[in-house]
């Protein structure tokens, strides 16, 4: 096991060279002097001085291999350079008060995915073609096809303003600190709601899905059948047999589903005025506050690869099978 | 090609995906012959008016017939779709035919590759590179097309996996056929099946990326009709205006979702086995 987890390991690296060199080359992307264009007319900075500060920053008049390895070096001590927006904190900073609340609400979602999935998914496959699972079929079309910032307006649209049930944005109501303590959860809980109902929507169709399929290839294998033979209930059958080798595959797919998970939060927090990275993100554009637009796109692209290295160790962990397969070299 | 067309007429949920594509396409090529309205014609009388016979779907803050609004906006996120999926598509033939064919090296330097751009979440890496270009109709393509190859790739390099050990294959490279000419050739035209499903399934991806980063203001820039700028206008209006966020959003979530519904027609008209192959490739990596 150590061995296997070493070698993934080992394999990480150059994707996290390869993480610092994509996010390096898109400094460099636009044609002609990266500094001279401009996103839409909101620009707060006049295009001369930006270009002074970049090339100061970057070195950008210097030769590539140069630029980058200045930029990489700094990046190992975790030197992002400080933000272009006036208060100019450390980039660093201004991504680690944001980053929390984004773990936090993907965390959740994951968590309530996953709850909803497994039983509908198990319950779809074992009554293939029942009128829940016709049901849940077309949820899980329509859920594919949702784009979840439309879903944000109309749930806003009904929760927020018709029936006024739901606060539509920011984490925290403005009388927030007057209220008891565990009025202050219950508010914060309101405030979530609706984020995060959006954001399990999406996933949640096709994550149910993927279960569905798990599970109808599962039941069909031999040892499903000797359990059953066997004499065992059906209960048994599905929800321990099945069940425990159906999830497998679920284990890696979730890995693979968070780098979407992860750019929902842009949509999410943006409708929503939540403080994480997604609106920090949004706003850097905006700003073309640049320091900040590599250390976010750095940021996000690691913790993606650590996440899909748990899954990855997970996986192995929980099916032996990709451990013997890896020592053989077929991996 | 007998078989596909039996088999995919059998598939009433796939037909009707196809005959709204249709729809779509034609209604899109025909806006200006059908737009009711000019669709940026402000009109101060008739801010945000309710949808009646002379305004069907409403107007905007501006006074703009929504509509007709539509009716624009359907061209640019259908020529989104063909566009930035044609470019991932031709990427990612090249790139997963390189690397299925000749193996080795190549193989494994492309693969490494696909694995890097898919741990960038890709509207963080839309966002990053849109900072620094100036957003038009043509950088959203290319940026959506430059983003999305992964899945077209991983799929060529499949097919060509085991499609290079057959007869044919080897017949062809034996009367000394270069291998561009094998690939081309010879074993593309057997793999394009499952290609074909990739893009049909790719372009309401990619429908659905251009409209969140108009939604974001980060798109197509206005007064440009798109359905994903109008809900962006529409978002300010929430609680007097709610058809200008609603329609947008119903014209996208159908698109998208007979878009879906086609290709998965023509994924099981082609071969039922590719139910798994292709569908879990592409929703993976999207």
């Amino acid at each position: 096991m150590l061995g296997y987890a070493l070698r993934r390991l080992i394999l990480a690296i150059p994707l996290l060279i390869g993480i610092t060199f994509v996010s390096f080359l898109v400094i460099h992307l636009a044609p002609g002097e990266p500094v001279e264009n401009q996103v839409g007319e909101s620009s707060t900075q006049s295009d001369a001085k930006l270009r002074e500060r970049l090339r100061e920053i970057y070195g950008l008049d210097k030769p590539l291999h140069v630029q980058y390895w200045s930029w990489l070096t700094r990046l190992v001590r975790l030197d992002f350079g400080r933000s272009f927006s006036p208060d100019a904190r450390p980039v660093l900073q201004k991504i680690g008060e944001r980053l929390p609340i984004t773990l936090l609400l993907n965390i959740i979602e994951l968590a309530i995915i996953v709850a909803l999935a497994i039983p509908i998914g198990v319950l779809s496959a074992t009554r293939q073609y029942s009128t829940f699972d016709k049901i849940t079929t077309i949820f899980v079309f329509v859920g594919f096809a949702t784009p979840d910032f439309w879903l944000a307006l109309m749930l806003m649209i009904l929760f927020g303003v018709q029936l006024g049930w739901l606060p539509i944005s920011g984490l925290r109501s403005p009388t927030w600190e007057y209220l008891a303590f565990w009025a202050q959860q219950w508010d914060f809980v309101t405030h979530l709601t609706l984020p995060i109902l959006v954001a399990t929507f999406g996933g949640l169709a096709g994550f149910s899905r993927y279960m569905r399929q798990s599970m109808l290839e599962v039941v069909r294998q031999d040892y499903i059948q000797s359990a059953r033979a066997k004499g065992l209930s059906e209960k048994v059958v599905i929800g321990k047999h099945a069940l425990r080798n159906a999830l497998l595959p679920i284990v890696t797919v979730l890995g693979l589903s968070l780098p979407g998970l992860i750019g929902g939060s842009v949509i999410v927090e943006s409708i929503f005025a939540i403080p994480g990275m997604g609106q920090l993100m949004v706003q850097a554009v905006f700003e073309r506050d640049y320091p900040v637009i590599m250390g976010n796109l750095v940021i996000v692209a690691t913790l993606t690869l650590v996440a899909n290295l748990i899954a990855d160790l997970t996986y192995s962990l929980v099916d032996p099978r990709i451990r013997v397969a890896a020592r053989r070299g077929r991996r | 090609m007998r078989g596909f067309w039996r088999a995919f007429r059998r598939n009433r949920l796939a037909l009707i995906g196809g005959v709204v594509v249709v729809v779509l396409v034609v209604l899109a090529a025909f806006a200006p012959k059908i737009a009711p309205w000019d669709p940026n014609r402000p009109d101060v009388r008739k801010i945000l008016d309710r949808p009646s016979r002379i305004h069907p779907l409403g107007t905007d803050q501006l006074g703009r017939d929504v509509f007709s609004r539509m009716l624009y906006g359907a061209r640019v996120s259908l020529a989104v779709g063909f566009v930035s999926v044609g470019i991932a598509t031709v990427i990612g033939i090249a790139l997963g035919a390189a690397a299925g064919y000749h193996g080795g090296t190549i193989d494994a330097m492309v693969m490494r590759l696909v694995d890097l751009m898919l741990v960038f979440p890709r509207l963080f890496l839309l966002l990053a590179v849109l900072a620094f270009l100036r957003p038009s109709i043509w950088t959203i393509m290319a940026v959506i097309g430059l983003t999305g190859w992964m899945s077209v790739a991983r799929l060529v390099r499949a097919e060509f996996l085991s499609l290079k050990e057959r007869e044919f294959v080897l017949w062809s490279q034996s009367i000394g056929a270069s291998s561009f000419r094998t690939i081309w050739r010879h074993i593309l035209p057997n793999a394009i099946g499952p290609v074909l499903v990739a893009m049909t399934l790719g372009i309401p991806a990619a429908i659905l990326t251009e409209s969140g980063l108009s939604f974001l203001g980060l798109g197509v820039q206005p007064p440009h009709a798109t359905w994903g700028n109008i809900l962006n206008e529409g978002k300010d209006a929430i609680e007097i205006g709610w058809w200008l966020s609603a329609y947008p959003g119903v014209a996208i979530l159908v698109t998208v979702l007979s878009y879906n519904l086609l290709g998965e027609g023509i994924r099981d008209a082609l071969d039922p086995r590719l139910r798994q192959s292709v569908g879990r490739i592409v929703s993976r990596t999207r």
